[in-house]
């Protein structure tokens, strides 16, 4: 067992370990994902040495699979994540978050004139990637870059 | 090509088959018009904040296609002060209405409106994003007195940072395959997300800081005002404002199918001298909302095809 002595975060036997989420996005994916309401352990690595991006975040949920579907939904926020569905102890699953065509409720539109922003309801993003990542509001129709936003409808 | 049941909320939703159709009608509708074509038709006519020629017009088009009007000037004798949504008042004006015309100060409102009502919604303008049947009217004008759309110079003047009229204009010129000028002072020129899109569209267009520099060349002329607010320091709109004024001495070398467009209210920026001429066309595009606006009350009712 040599080998788990070196995990910084400890191994389940059953769920999703999502893997190299740039640092400082963690938290806020477990807000995204709802995962405290699940009532499952989830255990949090923050700011851990990694060799392809310096430092990452890990977020291990037991008991609990997280589709694809979910985490396209928050690609936005993970877009290097790596998903292991693991199933007593042995990966049995292992997928990349894909930025999806849109995002819905998740992102809060920094323009504060924005419908979206007045009244309760739910945002709407349109991905738009042409090199780089650009989001446009579906309702007040502003383009953003990723930096441009802010907050998370968590 | 069927727009019956269709909102018009962004110029970016429309094609340019579905453009060149919207003013084909206006074009019959302000050649003969149809008195009878809306009969028993109800228009809501939704201002959540001022507007005069936008309004009139919608209403004035309803009415001499044969249908009625109801609604309100001023949200503020709405329940919108009571803190309704948009949502909800939309889904009930759309139970007593057959199509809905708007204009919010929020931007998004008339998209948010579209998805409370099956009933049309035709944007007259969502805060500083969309004003679609400007930018419809604008290509009218424009086709009619070039009698053509395709391949002409367009310089677009003044505050092209903030006005919504110009940035849709821009956009719907791109299917044209037009040459444009962007005439502003630094701090007020087209966003360079706008600029990326004609890019991206094989669009050529400069930039230039004078009329002087480009009125030569250009088949229209589309003034816009500048606001003194928009400037953080009084001097330096003091420094420009001049540059963006157009007087009557300026037109004495322009190409002769000139014309000046302008989407009003005009404060200074054309100098009353300029209406005598034969190239301000101003009046006659603020006449042609009404046709185009006519066109898409009869399509959206499904009583044009």
């Amino acid at each position: 067992m040599t080998q788990d002595k070196k995990l910084l975060v400890s191994a389940i036997k059953n769920g999703t370990v999502i893997d190299h989420i740039e640092a400082g996005n963690a938290l806020k994916i477990i807000r995204l994902l709802n995962l405290p309401a699940h009532k499952k352990i989830v255990t949090v690595g923050l700011n851990l040495p990694s060799r392809a991006m310096k430092h990452k975040d890990i977020i291990k949920v037991e008991g609990k699979e997280i589709t694809e579907e979910e985490m396209n939904q928050i690609a936005i926020l993970a877009p290097k994540a790596s998903i292991n569905i693991i199933c007593d102890f042995e990966i049995t699953k292992k997928f990349k978050a894909k930025l999806p065509k849109q995002i819905a409720h998740v992102l809060v539109c920094p323009n504060p004139n924005c419908i979206t922003n007045q009244e309760r309801m739910d945002s709407l993003f349109h991905v738009i990637q042409n090199g780089t990542i650009k989001l446009k509001c579906h309702y007040c129709e502003k383009i953003f870059s990723q930096e441009e936003i802010k907050n998370y409808n968590t | 090509m069927n727009f019956q049941g269709k909102s018009i909320i962004s110029i970016n939703d429309i094609s340019k088959a579905e453009i060149l159709h919207i003013l084909k009608h206006a074009e019959n509708l302000k050649k003969k018009q149809q008195p009878n074509l809306l009969k028993s038709h109800i228009m809501g006519s939704c201002f959540f904040e001022p507007s005069t020629r936008t309004r009139l017009s919608f209403e004035t088009a309803m009415e001499r296609l044969g249908g009625q009007v109801m609604g309100f000037s001023d949200g503020k004798v709405t329940s919108a002060k009571k803190g309704e949504t948009i949502y909800d008042a939309m889904k009930i004006i759309g139970q007593y209405a057959d199509v809905i015309a708007m204009r919010h100060p929020v931007e998004g409102a008339a998209r948010r409106a579209s998805e409370a009502t099956n009933k049309p919604i035709l944007n007259g303008g969502d805060g500083s994003n969309q004003h679609p049947t400007q930018t419809l009217l604008d290509l009218f004008t424009i086709k009619e007195c070039q009698k053509k759309l395709a391949g002409l110079s367009i310089a677009l003047v003044g505050d092209l940072k903030y006005g919504r009229t110009t940035h849709s204009l821009a956009q719907a010129l791109a299917h044209f395959g037009a040459k444009i000028y962007f005439v502003a002072p630094d701090i007020l020129q087209m966003p360079d997300h706008i600029c990326k899109e004609l890019k991206d569209k094989k669009i050529k267009y400069t930039k230039h800081k004078k009329i002087e520099d480009v009125i030569n060349k250009v088949d229209i002329l589309y003034m816009t005002r500048i606001q003194a607010e928009r400037f953080s320091d009084p001097m330096d709109y003091e420094r420009v404002k001049n540059a963006f004024i157009l007087t009557e001495d300026m037109l004495e070398k322009v190409k002769p199918n000139m014309k000046v467009m302008h989407p009003l209210p005009r404060v200074n920026e054309i100098d009353t001298k300029v209406d005598k001429t034969k190239h301000a066309y101003y009046f006659e595009q603020a006449e042609n909302g009404l046709y185009v606006r006519q066109a898409l009350l009869g399509l959206v009712l499904g009583k044009l095809k």
